[in-house]
């Protein structure tokens, strides 16, 4: 679980960037900036092959960026576009698929998005679109309560139900398709926006399918348990970020007489948060560690995976739902206000509990794997 | 040499020995287990040390090996996984023993090295003293000189774990009268089988005395017997608890394990399996203790030699004591009323014992509250108040 000094490299290019270009109190129109240069710097392209003119790097890589954005609460389409489009492509489309939509994912040509299931539920029964076939072609119907998109996707990988085995498709088409309406939700955490998604028979092309078909279930599934991983990341970059900003907001707020940081209540919740935070972190990475040797063939089973993913998920909710809180009320009154940060972690923090299966379910499915085994 | 055929050659060994008269000793004297067949748990340490286990990571010079600490970490896993009994042996192998290596004389180290290696010599711990726990630094034990040179003693220590079963122990006592705190202490050893010293048992809530109180009346030992100068005990006994927290503590995960592996049996057998809130809680422990695991990894990376702190060893203490406590609590919830019962079944056993003894964890080595102190402090730099 060392960090090579290439992963060093880009953990601290990525926190010196983002420290200095944040845009999570600016408005929406910084965005595609942020974006464009976070494209440019490469970090969109880390997980694609080498082959399909990727950097061919693993899951470490994309935690310390994923770890990075959290802290800063970026507002780009970097969860949309690579943890979950691109990891839908590699985990269950056609290598034809792969081969036409992954460089230009990694190189901002396209910008995607990915719909499951709500909240990316990847069970089957979840998914609230349906294909069915016309012609040569397919006709998508249905909507999407809660996609994430943020106005810059110029596509969509849509997981789809159809009456043909395997039960589930997924399908790539451009947000501009006719019958697609996208109406932008008013949500609580304004750094992952999020849009109602409508599809009135959006007429596709044969070659919109593509997945592989002896992949996409499992494939899927995966999807959301790698992208877990991936926002557990991000939930531990937001808790480190809550622990210094109330540290640092302690140490200065006088009270007393005395900063209040010098207080044991005070620091004992202030020890409390990094204990969490730290004990994360090392889950977080060191599954991301064994998810990047996988990858090459040391394997992890499918179960095995999820177990362990699920060890760092519930991890990293608690502790950043924990972090969240405390740092509010360890900055007193301002805690509360607009103008300081804790708030917008403590949303981040809620919206990430809940999405990809809040934590009782994978706790229930540790205990399914630990308890019902034969 | 390879991780593997590592494993391989001490899952090899501990099937092969830990059988015959020491078959009964699988899985037990561990925490809260102590008593459990002392005579022949110093046997098996002999045992052990003559198939070279003891010492893994101690110089080659001084008769270790010389391990990395990724085999050090392999064989205290591979020892628990195969069931080898709590070692009486580890303070003196993985505190007295490298605190010899780096601070003792030479002398001091042909005297004691060998005895700790070969399973013949055991140690005792002397730091708490009633009136000195969290705050370690008002410790009253005095010691002086006679005029031959030889150190004396008087006070008393409390907390001594096997204590009853140690030939020596070493005592951090004050050496310059009128001294406070951290100034003025010293480092000694001090053999336990001597007029001067009388060792009293602490009757704790299992039941069993792991503990005990030594008394010093007048206790002796050589003038040689002094680990640093005169007066440089507070660092030479801080040096010490930094082993504490060394591979053996990582090997205790797979204690750990074992644990949570009894509860679910037990949970299985008992439809406990079957409750809801149960499984969340049996997940949860699970959860934790990846933590622990990939938390003792990251402690285990190499040392880059730089003086920052190391977050992950900062909270280790804390986050071990705090999930073991909340296991055994898990445990005895998933036994049910039959808890009430000293059990004959060895797993509910063993999880009653973890349930009581886990409540020393969080109090012992540093209580939660200290705990947190430090990690304010060291780790993120907040004021002492």
């Amino acid at each position: 679980m060392n960090l090579s000094d290439e992963q060093r490299a880009l953990q601290e290019t990525a926190a010196d960037f983002l420290a200095a270009h944040t845009n999570a109190r600016k408005e929406a129109d910084a965005d595609a900036e942020l974006w464009s240069r976070i494209v440019e710097l490469g970090w969109a392209a880390v997980q694609v092959p080498e082959a399909l003119d990727g950097l061919g790097l693993g899951a470490v890589e994309l935690a310390l960026l994923m770890e990075e954005m959290g802290r800063r609460l970026a507002r780009t389409p970097f969860l949309a576009n690579v943890v979950l489009a691109q990891t839908a492509l590699l985990q269950a489309a056609s290598a034809e698929a792969q081969q036409r939509a992954l460089a230009a994912l990694a190189y901002g040509e396209r910008t995607a998005t990915l719909i499951l299931g709500p909240g990316l539920d990847a069970a089957p029964a979840s998914l609230t679109v349906k294909a069915r076939r016309d012609g040569e072609g397919w006709v998508l119907a249905g909507e999407a309560a809660q996609v994430l998109d943020d106005g810059l996707l110029t596509h969509a990988y849509v997981a789809a139900r159809i009456e043909e085995a395997p039960g589930v498709a997924l399908f790539e088409l451009a947000v501009d398709a006719a019958g697609l309406s996208r109406t932008p939700l008013e949500v609580w955490d304004l750094t992952r926006p999020q849009a109602h998604w409508r599809f009135d028979e959006v007429r596709l092309t044969a070659d919109a399918r593509v997945d592989d078909p002896a992949q996409v279930l499992a494939g899927l599934a995966r999807t959301r348990v790698l992208a877990a991983l991936q926002v557990a990341a991000e939930q531990v970059g937001g808790a480190a970020q809550c622990l210094q900003l109330a540290v640092d907001y302690t140490k200065e707020r006088v009270q007393f007489g005395k900063p209040v940081a010098s207080f044991q209540a005070i620091k004992h919740r202030a020890a409390e948060m990094m204990v969490r935070m730290e004990t994360a972190r090392s889950t977080v990475l060191g599954v991301a560690s064994r998810v990047s040797q996988g990858a090459q063939g040391n394997g992890l089973d499918d179960a095995a995976l999820a177990a362990e993913i699920a060890a760092a998920r519930v991890q990293a909710t608690e502790a950043y739902r924990y972090c969240a809180q405390e740092a509010i009320q360890l900055h007193g009154g301002v805690g509360f206000t607009w103008e300081y940060d804790p708030q917008m972690h403590f949303k981040r923090a809620q919206w990430a509990s809940q999405w990809f299966r809040p934590t009782r379910d994978w706790r229930e499915a540790l205990a399914a794997h630990l308890l019902d085994a034969a | 040499m390879n991780e593997q055929q590592f494993r391989q050659e001490v899952a090899d060994w501990m099937a092969t020995h830990l059988v015959g008269r020491f078959a009964c000793l699988k899985h037990r004297g561990g925490p809260g287990d102590e008593e459990a067949f002392p005579a022949l748990r110093k046997e098996w340490e002999q045992e052990l040390a003559a198939g070279g286990w003891v010492g893994l990571g101690w110089p080659k010079e001084h008769g270790g090996r010389d391990l990395p600490l990724a085999l050090q970490l392999a064989f205290h896993e591979e020892y628990v996984r195969a069931g080898g009994p709590g070692r009486i042996g580890h303070i003196g192998e993985t505190l007295m023993a490298p605190t010899l290596i780096a601070l003792g004389t030479p002398t001091q180290q042909a005297r004691f090295l060998p005895g700790i290696r070969e399973g013949r010599e055991y140690w005792a711990q002397g730091y708490s003293e009633p009136g000195a726990g969290s705050d370690l630094a008002a410790i009253t034990t005095r010691c002086w000189q006679d005029e031959d040179g030889r150190w004396r003693l008087q006070g008393q220590k409390v907390w001594t774990s096997l204590a009853h079963e140690s030939e020596w122990i070493f005592v951090v006592a004050r050496s310059t009268p009128g001294s406070v705190g951290r100034e003025g202490l010293s480092f000694l050893l001090v053999p336990l089988a001597q007029p001067g010293i009388e060792i009293h048992p602490i009757r704790q809530m299992t039941g069993e005395a792991e503990f005990n109180s030594v008394f010093f009346d007048g206790a002796v030992t050589e003038a040689d017997c002094i680990v640093g100068k005169p007066g440089e005990g507070w660092k030479v006994a801080m040096a010490l608890l930094g082993f504490e927290r060394g591979v053996s503590t990582l090997g205790q995960q797979m204690h750990f394990i074992h644990e949570l592996q009894l509860v679910i049996e037990v949970a299985r057998a008992n439809g406990a399996a079957r409750d809801p809130a149960i499984r969340q809680r049996i997940a949860d422990a699970w959860v934790g203790l990846q933590g622990l695991r990939y938390n003792g990894l990251r402690m285990l990376e190499e040392d880059t030699g730089s003086t920052k702190v190391r977050p992950e060893a900062l909270i280790y203490k804390y986050a071990w004591s705090n999930w073991h406590r909340e296991l055994g609590q898990l445990a005895m919830d998933v036994i049910g009323v039959a808890g009430d019962v000293r059990s004959d079944d060895d797993a509910v056993r063993r999880l009653q014992q973890v349930f009581f003894f886990s409540r020393a964890d969080t109090i012992y080595a540093g209580t939660n509250e200290i705990q947190l102190n430090i990690i304010a402090e060291r780790g993120l730099g907040m004021p002492r108040g």
